[in-house]
C-alpha cells in the first residue's frame, strides 16, 4: 500500500507504527522485558510490546498461551513493575462475561463510580450510544446476553479511556449478536479512538477487527501480522493468506484451498480452544 | 381435614364434654376470653411488653452480629479474632444460658433481653459473614477495574451482595428470638404474654393460655411477613421478584 502511513479509516490519524520502528508518537501501552511467574511456571517472559494511541490490536494464543495475564496486567488486575509496563491512567475493561452489578439498574451500572453530578447524564449518553437508551432502568438480569455486553461497553466508554481492553467480549454470545457487536465495536472505536487490545480465541474475528494481531504462545510473542485491509472485512483476497499464518503460528497447519472460491472446512474456534 | 372442620369437631367435644375445659377450653370460649383481654386492655398492653423485649433483644443482636460479621468479613485478622470463638460459642444452646444469666443478671428485663440479644446474633452473624465471603469475586475485580476502592467498594458491591444472605439470617433471627422469648417470659416475668401464661396456668384458665399460643402465632407470622417484605423490596433485582 502506498499509504502506509494514513489510516485506512481516518486519513487525519496516523496510522499504528510496528514496534520495531519506534515512532516520534508516544504510544499508549509500552511493555518491556516483562515477566510474569506463578510459583515455578513463566506465565509471560520477558515481553515487549507497544500499542500505539488509537490502535486496534488483538490478541491470539492458545488456552494458557498468557493472554488473559498480559491483559490483566494491563489492566492493573495483576501486579506490575513500574518500569516495564506503561499504561495510560484511563482504562477500562470489558470481561467476558458482562460482570454487572445485579443489584444497579443499568444506568447506575455504567455510572459506577463516574465522580460529578453529571454521572446519570453521561451513562445515559453512553447507553444511548450503544443502543440501550431504551433500558437505562431496568434490572441487568433481564437483559439477554448481547444487551449485557453493550451495557459493560458503555460502562467502559464512559469513562473516555485511552487504553480499551476486551478480555474475549464476544465469546458467550451467538453469532449473529457477535456480527452486530463487531460493527459497534468498530463505530465506537472510530469514535472515541481509544488504543485497543482484543484478546480472543477466534482468528477471523482478529483479522475483520484489528490493525494488528498478535499470537502470543509460551508467553512470548510467536507472531505478528499487520493487517492492511480496508474495513469492513469479512472477505478479501489477502484474508485467506493472513488466517494460514496465524493459524500456523497457533499450531495449526492448514492446507490452502485446492480450488480458489471452493468448499474449505477451516478448524473453528472450538478446535483451537 | 380443613382447619375449620378440626376447630368445629373441637367445639363439638367441648360442648358434649367429651373435652372438659380444665384441659383444653372451646374455641367459642376462647373468643370471647380474647375479645373480654383485648377490651379490658390487658392483652394490648402484655402484648406490648413482649413485643418491646423481643425488638430490644433483636436490634441488640442485629447490630451486634452484623459488626461482628463485618470485622470478619472484610479483613484476615477480623476473622481470625472473631470467627473462632464465634463458631464456639454457637453451638451452644441458647437457653441453657438461661440458669447463668439470672445470675448474672438477676430476673428482671436484663437476662430476658440478653438471652434474645445471644440468640439472634449468632444467624445474623453466620449468614452476614458468609454473604460478605460469598460476593462474587469477579464482581469486586470489575468494580476495581472501575476504580473503586476502600468504603466505595464495600458499600456499593460487597455489602449488596451480602444483603440477600443477611435477610435471610434476619428470618432464622426473627424466628429464634420468637423461641427464646416464650421461654425468658417464663422467667418470673411480671409483664407480657410468658407472663399471662404462667398466671394463666396456675388457674387452669386454658382459655387465656390458648389466646396466648393464638397471640404468639400471629406475631410470628407478622415478622415474617415484615422480612418477606424487607426482601421485596431490598432484593428487587432478583429475577424472582420483576414482574413479568
Amino acid at each position: 500500500m502506498g499509504q502506509a502511513n494514513i489510516h485506512p479509516l481516518n486519513p487525519t490519524r496516523p496510522i499504528a507504527v510496528p514496534t520495531e520502528n519506534p515512532s516520534p508518537i508516544e504510544p499508549a501501552v509500552r511493555v518491556r522485558g516483562f515477566t510474569r511467574r506463578f510459583g515455578d511456571t513463566v506465565v509471560l517472559r520477558d515481553l515487549n510490546l507497544d500499542i500505539a494511541p488509537g490502535e486496534f490490536v488483538a490478541l491470539l494464543g492458545r488456552s494458557g498461551s498468557g493472554k488473559t495475564t498480559l491483559l490483566r496486567t494491563l489492566a492493573g488486575l495483576d501486579p506490575a513493575e513500574a518500569d516495564s509496563v506503561r499504561t495510560p491512567g484511563a482504562r477500562a475493561v470489558v470481561f467476558q462475561d458482562a460482570r454487572l452489578l445485579p443489584w444497579k439498574r443499568i444506568w447506575r451500572n455504567v455510572a459506577l463510580g463516574l465522580p460529578g453530578a453529571d454521572a446519570r447524564e453521561r451513562a445515559e449518553a453512553a447507553l444511548k450510544e450503544v443502543g440501550l437508551g431504551h433500558r437505562l432502568d431496568v434490572w441487568p438480569v433481564t437483559l439477554s446476553g448481547g444487551e449485557a455486553q453493550r451495557a459493560a461497553l458503555a460502562r467502559a466508554l464512559v469513562r473516555e479511556p485511552k487504553l480499551l481492553l476486551l478480555d474475549e467480549p464476544f465469546a458467550a454470545v451467538d453469532a449473529l449478536t457477535r456480527i452486530r457487536m463487531h460493527e459497534l465495536v468498530l463505530s465506537l472505536w472510530r469514535t472515541h479512538a481509544p488504543a485497543v487490545l482484543l484478546v480472543t480465541h477466534d482468528v477471523d474475528e482478529a483479522i475483520t477487527l484489528a490493525d494488528r494481531v498478535l499470537v502470543l504462545d509460551e508467553g512470548r510473542i510467536a507472531a505478528e501480522e499487520r493487517v492492511d485491509l480496508p474495513r469492513p472485512r469479512e472477505s478479501g483476497p489477502q484474508f485467506p493468506a493472513i488466517r494460514r499464518r496465524l493459524l500456523r503460528a497457533l499450531g495449526l497447519e492448514v492446507a490452502p484451498p485446492p480450488i480458489e472460491g471452493g468448499l474449505v472446512a477451516y478448524p473453528t474456534r472450538e478446535a483451537l480452544s | 381435614m380443613s382447619p375449620l372442620v378440626l376447630i368445629l369437631l373441637w367445639e363439638l367435644g367441648s360442648r358434649t364434654g367429651v373435652i372438659p375445659p380444665r384441659i383444653l377450653a372451646a374455641p367459642s370460649s376462647v373468643i370471647q376470653t380474647a375479645w373480654g383481654m383485648l377490651v379490658s386492655g390487658e392483652l394490648p398492653m402484655n402484648m406490648l411488653v413482649s413485643l418491646g423485649r423481643a425488638a430490644a433483644g433483636l436490634a441488640i443482636g442485629i447490630t451486634l452480629g452484623s459488626v461482628l460479621a463485618v470485622i470478619a468479613g472484610l479483613t484476615r485478622a477480623g476473622e481470625h479474632a472473631v470467627d473462632p470463638p464465634v463458631q464456639m460459642l454457637r453451638t451452644l444452646p441458647i437457653l441453657a444460658l438461661s440458669p447463668l444469666f439470672i445470675v448474672w443478671f438477676g430476673i428482671g428485663e436484663t437476662p430476658k433481653i440478653a438471652l434474645i440479644t445471644l440468640g439472634t446474633t449468632f444467624p445474623i452473624y453466620l449468614n452476614l459473614y458468609n454473604g460478605i465471603r460469598g460476593v462474587d469475586p469477579k464482581l469486586i475485580e470489575a468494580a476495581r477495574s472501575f476504580g473503586l476502592k476502600g468504603w466505595d467498594l464495600i458499600v456499593e458491591v460487597v455489602l449488596p451482595g451480602a444483603l440477600p444472605a443477611f435477610l435471610l439470617g434476619l428470618r432464622f433471627a426473627l424466628a429464634g428470638s420468637w423461641l427464646i422469648l416464650v421461654v425468658a417470659e417464663q422467667i418470673n416475668a411480671s409483664a407480657g404474654l410468658g407472663y399471662l401464661i404462667n398466671n394463666a396456668r396456675d388457674f387452669s384458665r386454658t382459655d387465656v393460655i390458648v389466646v396466648c399460643l393464638v397471640v404468639y402465632a400471629l406475631l410470628g407470622l407478622g415478622a415474617d411477613a415484615i422480612v418477606r417484605t424487607l426482601e421485596r423490596h431490598a432484593l428487587a433485582w432478583r429475577a424472582s421478584f420483576i414482574k413479568s
